[in-house]
């Protein structure tokens, strides 16, 4: 690692005082940044801690919306958010290991936006808003391609708010060696309709597939899609499988995640 | 009843204590006062021609001491390789030099080009990005078919890239031909042993000390074999005499073959540390070592298998190239060849085998021994042809291999070994036992209820262990001895001291090795220590590799205790007023033969180190030994293992329901140490067999350089195994009967696995003869989908 | 450099940190604590798992820096307070559950946290709690093993030798 110094501020305004200052990036729970660190593949000048950022922890539900601050681990959100979204809840359990999942966050995800994580699969499958340091953003609009986010410099993630679908599900279907998904379909339903979002398969990282929420708008089960296909197109290709694969896991998992869900 | 020490009792290990604790003591656990830290640059690209190196700029960093490039080692010898093997035509294998650090030509992703020694590691690695380098990149030789046909060379100055063309046994092939052109039936696979990285959980550390006061040289480094280390790189490296180099293995966090080998970063460290006048230290990363620890296999096998109309085999033809990477690596030219082309009779009677390797030089990182070594890819090409057979034939898979057993021991196969017992026939029928094969076809309809497809794997294995007799491999062309040394050093009041050449590092010889001499004498196990892993305090010793330790040291520890209770009982003899003739040993007591006179055990040793009233006449005082022992042959471990597996059709996922292990190892001295060795080598079957894949891209880089691409068997792959190793036919050339079983799980488990999913894959209807491993869910459902 | 204050077993400890001092480095080379293990640099091996506020953490993916005022427990700290192994370190014995001894600390660690949320663990929990923790010697049968009759549950039926 090149040299920086950590700050740990205590509030968002200190947060986003501390990112305001050159080559200063924020660090949530870290389990990609310090990798990356290792690497030498990143050299900030300082690092913003999140993980004490007290108003930024915590699991919440309100008026059908679940609130998770973005400092918030994957273990508190499998554990607090089973009774209310179980769906998100057991995506949250299966990210990373234990140990990964005691320091990795929501909002730390989100920001990274890597390729085949699985938080941006539930954010985009629940039409989520991301909720940063200064205005709204729709996880329609939020997620710009692989590790690209709308999110600007010095821009903090400090909640997530999901819709709390009537049934949801993600299956993931794991890259043996790293553990990520090598295709991931969180699916949920709503009442006016269903949302279907990919991760770990396209180049341009995650995304709808609008052919099959159609069809499962329709019909909420996993026959429903079985007459449809998914490009191979702008596929991901490599060591752990091919574009065709990717593509047909897509369509497995799809009606798996429905299946279970349903 | 089981019993609770000595021979055959499963004794807890008393080194677990401080591994539990966290009182371990690995090489990179050493620190010493004034240590300065080394920074390695490797390389980035596979192949390029150095045109200049300026180390201008980094040489003037904060707290840089020193920057070494190739030309520091101009003088210095090359790393060396161990065996020399002979082609077809009776000339030597090419050898091209091995430089501690490339001087003039890059040859693999990750070689050394220059090291930077700083006060700190961050600084050192703060100076190495300040190293310029001017390259010409030269194209990647990576496929070895391509690499023999012609084009760019590895090394200018070898005639190619083909390193050896190796037939085996030469005299053979006519009568192979014959038999394969008059055969009933051929079956023919051409078939990969899948690159791997040995992976061992404490990546590699050294750390060199140079004590000017006595010119005096010291490397702490994770090895299985200190002494070899020593002889290795003093004599042929630094040019630094024994005595004057002590090399240092304390605990070392696994080895699998990767440990054996001498490595460019221990000379380094020892080199550099007299250069600098200070202590250096280099800790790898995970990511260094995927690039600088000697991979494992990476063999491309034709092999066809004769059987005559009764389905009586009568013929094995192969034909390998075997990767040896940019240079040999210490042991590397032996793997292919003599650890790989003796065992291609396997189980089996077969009268006419032919192995031809052609060992080839590419852009790649040098390939050695991993568990195993070359009798794993003997075994899986072996039992992989032998289950196509089956299914082309339409016979039970377990029926073809029992009508082809050797029966009779000794059995000479054509493939210049001579197994000196076995009994396949009854490893086979309790593996029947264990895996419940009878219970099947249920367990599969039950399956096939689910969806799913199930598929069940048999193979056997043979393995050529204890090795080895040094007369017989210096005549195929190793370059040391194999024997091993011990000495065992009885204490004034009775405790024992053994030093023993070979290295555990994981094996529980602290354990173990007790349980033989405390069977021997009939002291308490906690009575004696073991003693290893240092130059210093150990005569002589070759370490720990090819299932050897028990076999060969162990034989040598047995042969140096003899001599120690000899002359104990002239001493008891003496205290006894008896002839040494009459005295017994017996629960550490020495008596005369049909009386009540006796002595204690502690008396005797006490008499040797107080010698008042002793026969000072005839014997030395003291009661301390060594023996070398040398074996007289291999040890023949073998057994047979099965496979169940459950296959998702819908996504090519395989999981492993069951896996069943009935081994013949000889005797055994821990069961429950020999069940842990056959577990662990399941495991790194099974990771060969579904999950590990080292692989490079065309242009030479390693795409699997991480464990984020390369995966590692986790505790949710694998099940409970079941394993068995009452069959025993004890050894009959060394003196505990002992075969060896640190290898046997890794060598015999990857057939079983695929012939598992291959059983599963035509069960439901899809044609598929065979899929190269790793069988990931991508290679499964893409080859169910071309079916 | 800044200072750092955490609770280590029980015991304040203080110490002088770069920012990118990891706290896995600040245990290793600061406080000479070599039981913590660094087997990789991706985050994955476990080895370097320590507890931080009783959550188990890798050790190696965290700065010591982030680690002021918590509460660390390492495997030099989990032996009972008369030296002898705890209940969990005993179970690695009596099973064999170890063999190099470099992913151990890890396991041990691992599995303290799992069966603090868990007391009695079925096969296949053990195995999904340990996705962070490689072995390479075990293959896990032990391990999983020697966890489960740590809980307290009869693991005879589980083959032996």
């Amino acid at each position: 690692m090149y040299a920086f110094d950590i700050e740990r501020p205590k509030s968002v305004a200190d947060a986003v005082a501390a990112l305001g200052t050159e080559d200063a990036m924020p660090l949530g729970g870290g389990q990609t940044l310090i990798p990356t660190l290792k690497q030498r593949l990143a050299s900030p000048a300082k690092l913003v801690s999140l993980t004490g950022v007290e108003e930024m922890v915590g699991v919440s539900t309100d008026h059908g919306m679940l609130r998770i601050g973005g400092a918030t681990t994957h273990a508190t959100v499998a554990a607090e958010a089973a009774s209310s979204f179980p769906g998100l809840a057991g995506l949250a359990s299966h990210i990373g290991d234990p140990a990964v999942r005691n320091r990795g966050t929501i909002g730390g995800s989100l920001a990274n936006n890597d390729p085949a994580a699985c938080y941006p699969a539930a954010a985009l499958g629940t039409g989520a808003t991301i909720i940063t340091s200064n205005r709204e953003i729709a996880a329609d609009d939020y997620f710009e391609g692989m590790f690209t986010t709308a999110l600007h410099e010095g821009e903090v993630i400090t909640a997530v708010s999901f819709p709390i679908p009537e049934k949801a599900n993600y299956q993931k279907f794991l890259q043996p060696a790293s553990r990520f998904a090598l295709v991931g379909v969180f699916v949920a339903k709503y009442s006016d309709g269903v949302r279907v979002a990919v991760t770990g398969a396209s180049n341009n990282g995650v995304f709808r597939w609008e052919e099959a929420e159609a069809a499962l708008s329709a019909d909420f089960s996993a026959d429903a899609i079985s007459g449809l296909s998914v490009s191979a197109d702008d596929m991901i290709s490599d060591l752990h499988g091919d574009a065709a694969y990717r593509a047909h896991l897509v369509k497995v998992m799809t009606g798996r995640a429905v299946t279970a869900a349903a | 009843m089981p019993k609770d020490s000595g021979i055959g009792a499963s004794t807890k290990r008393r080194e677990d204590v401080r591994f539990l604790t966290g009182n371990g003591k690995y090489t990179d656990d050493i620190n010493i006062y004034g240590q300065t830290y080394v920074h390695f640059v490797r390389a980035d690209v596979a192949h390029a021609t150095i045109n200049s190196i300026d180390t201008s700029t980094a040489e003037s960093m904060p707290g840089v001491l020193k920057v070494f490039t190739g030309a520091d080692f101009e003088a210095v010898g090359g790393l060396p390789c161990g065996w020399q093997v002979t082609d077809r035509h009776g000339e030597p294998m090419q050898e091209p030099k091995h430089p501690i650090i490339a001087h003039g030509k890059i040859r693999h992703v990750g070689e050394i080009v220059a090291a930077v020694v700083a006060e700190s590691l961050t600084q050192a690695r703060d100076a190495g990005e300040a190293i310029e380098m001017d390259l010409s990149e030269l194209p990647a030789v990576i496929d070895m078919k391509n690499a023999v046909a012609g084009g760019t060379k590895v090394h200018d100055e070898l005639s190619g890239n083909l390193c050896y063309d190796w037939g085996f046994v030469e005299e053979n092939k006519g009568a192979v031909d014959e038999a394969i052109k008059n055969a009933a039936h051929v079956t023919t696979l051409e078939l990969v042993n899948n690159r791997l990285v040995a992976n061992p959980m404490e990546p590699r550390v050294a750390v060199g000390e140079y004590d000017q006061s006595d010119d005096m040289h010291t490397l702490h480094t994770t090895s299985q074999n200190p002494h070899v280390i020593r002889l290795l790189m003093g004599a042929f490296v630094l040019g630094i005499p024994e005595h004057k180099l002590r090399v240092v293995a304390p605990d070392v966090g696994g080895g699998f073959g990767t440990k054996i080998f001498h490595y460019a970063e221990e000379a380094f460290c020892t080199f550099a540390a007299k250069a600098v006048k200070r202590p250096v230290k280099w800790t790898s990363t995970r990511s260094e070592a995927f690039m600088s620890d000697a991979h494992g296999r990476d063999h491309v096998t034709k092999i066809e298998l004769a059987l005559d109309a009764d389905n009586n085999f009568t013929a094995v033809r192969t034909e390998t190239y075997a990767n040896m990477g940019a240079y040999l690596s210490t042991f590397a030219p032996s793997v292919p060849t003599w650890l790989h082309g003796t065992l291609m009779a396997g189980n089996y009677k077969t009268p006419a085998i032919y192995v031809n390797v052609k060992a080839v030089f590419t852009n790649t990182v040098p390939v050695d021994a991993y568990r195993g070594a070359g009798r794993p890819e003997a075994t899986f090409q072996l039992e992989r042809v032998i289950d196509q057979a089956a299914r082309e034939l339409g016979v039970d898979p377990i029926a073809l291999r029992r009508q082809n057993f050797v029966t009779e021991f000794p059995y000479a196969t054509p493939v210049a070994v001579e197994y000196d017992t076995g009994d396949y026939e009854a490893t086979m029928a309790k593996l029947e036992e264990i895996a419940d094969v009878g219970g099947f076809a249920a367990r599969r309809a039950e399956s096939e209820k689910n969806g799913k497809l199930r598929g069940l794997g048999v193979n056997c294995y043979i393995e050529a262990c204890g090795i080895a007799p040094s007369n017989l491999v210096g005549q195929l062309g190793a370059r040391a001895g194999l024997y091993d040394a011990a000495t065992v050093r009885v204490n004034a009041t009775g405790s024992i001291s053994v030093m023993v050449g070979a290295h555990s590092h994981g094996q529980g010889h602290e354990t173990s090795f007790p349980q033989v001499i405390s069977e021997m004498i009939g002291i308490p196990e906690d009575q004696i220590d073991i003693v290893h892993g240092d130059t210093s305090k150990i005569p002589f010793g070759m370490g720990t590799y090819g299932s050897r330790s028990l076999a060969v040291c162990g034989s040598a520890m047995v042969r140096a205790a003899e001599k120690v209770i000899n002359k104990a009982k002239k001493i008891a003899a003496h205290l006894l007023e008896a002839s040494d003739a009459d005295i017994e040993l017996k629960d550490g007591t020495f008596s005369v033969a049909g009386t009540d006179k006796s002595v204690a055990w502690g008396e005797v040793t006490l008499a040797a180190y107080v010698p008042h009233n002793y026969p000072l006449e005839d014997i030395e005082p003291g009661l301390e030994e060594t023996a070398f022992y040398d074996p007289a042959n291999f040890t023949y471990p073998a057994g047979a293992y099965a496979c169940e597996v459950e296959l998702d059709p819908e996504t090519g996922k395989v999981t492993i329901e069951s896996f069943s292990a009935a081994d013949d190892f000889g005797n055994v001295i821990n069961p429950m140490i020999v069940s842990g060795q056959v577990h662990g080598g399941i495991a790194q079957g099974v990771g060969q067999a579904l999950l590990e894949n080292c692989s490079y891209d065309e242009d030479g880089q390693l795409i699997s350089a991480s464990y984020m691409d390369y995966a590692m068997p986790r505790a949710d792959d694998l099940p409970f195994y079941s394993v068995d190793h009452s069959c025993q036919t004890p050894c009959t050339h060394n003196p505990l009967g002992v075969k060896g079983c640190g290898e046997a799980g890794a060598i015999g488990s990857p057939p079983s696995v695929v012939n598992a999913v291959l059983d599963a894959i035509n069960s439901g209807g899809k044609k598929v003869a065979h899929i190269d491993m790793p069988l990931t869910p991508h290679r499964v459902w893409s080859a169910m989908n071309n079916a | 450099m800044t200072k750092v204050t955490m609770k280590i077993n029980g015991k304040e400890v203080s110490g002088e940190v770069e920012g990118r001092t990891l706290l896995a480095t600040f245990l290793r080379e600061d406080l000479h604590m070599t039981g913590t293990h660094i087997g990789c640099d991706t985050s994955q091996c476990g080895a370097c798992v320590v507890h931080v506020n009783g959550k188990a953490v890798k050790s190696c993916t965290m700065f010591a820096a982030e680690a002021e005022g918590a509460d660390v427990a390492t495997i030099e700290g989990q032996a009972n307070a008369d030296g002898s192994l705890n209940v969990i370190q005993q179970a690695f014995q009596d099973h064999h559950g170890l063999q190099c001894g470099f992913c151990t600390p890890g396991m041990v660690m691992s599995a303290a946290a799992l069966l603090k949320e868990n007391p009695k663990p079925t096969e296949s929990e053990v195995r999904a709690y340990l996705e962070g923790n490689i072995c390479r010697c075990t293959g896990y049968h032990n391990i999983v093993k020697a966890i489960m009759a740590a809980s307290g549950q009869d693991v005879s039926a589980i083959a032996a030798e």
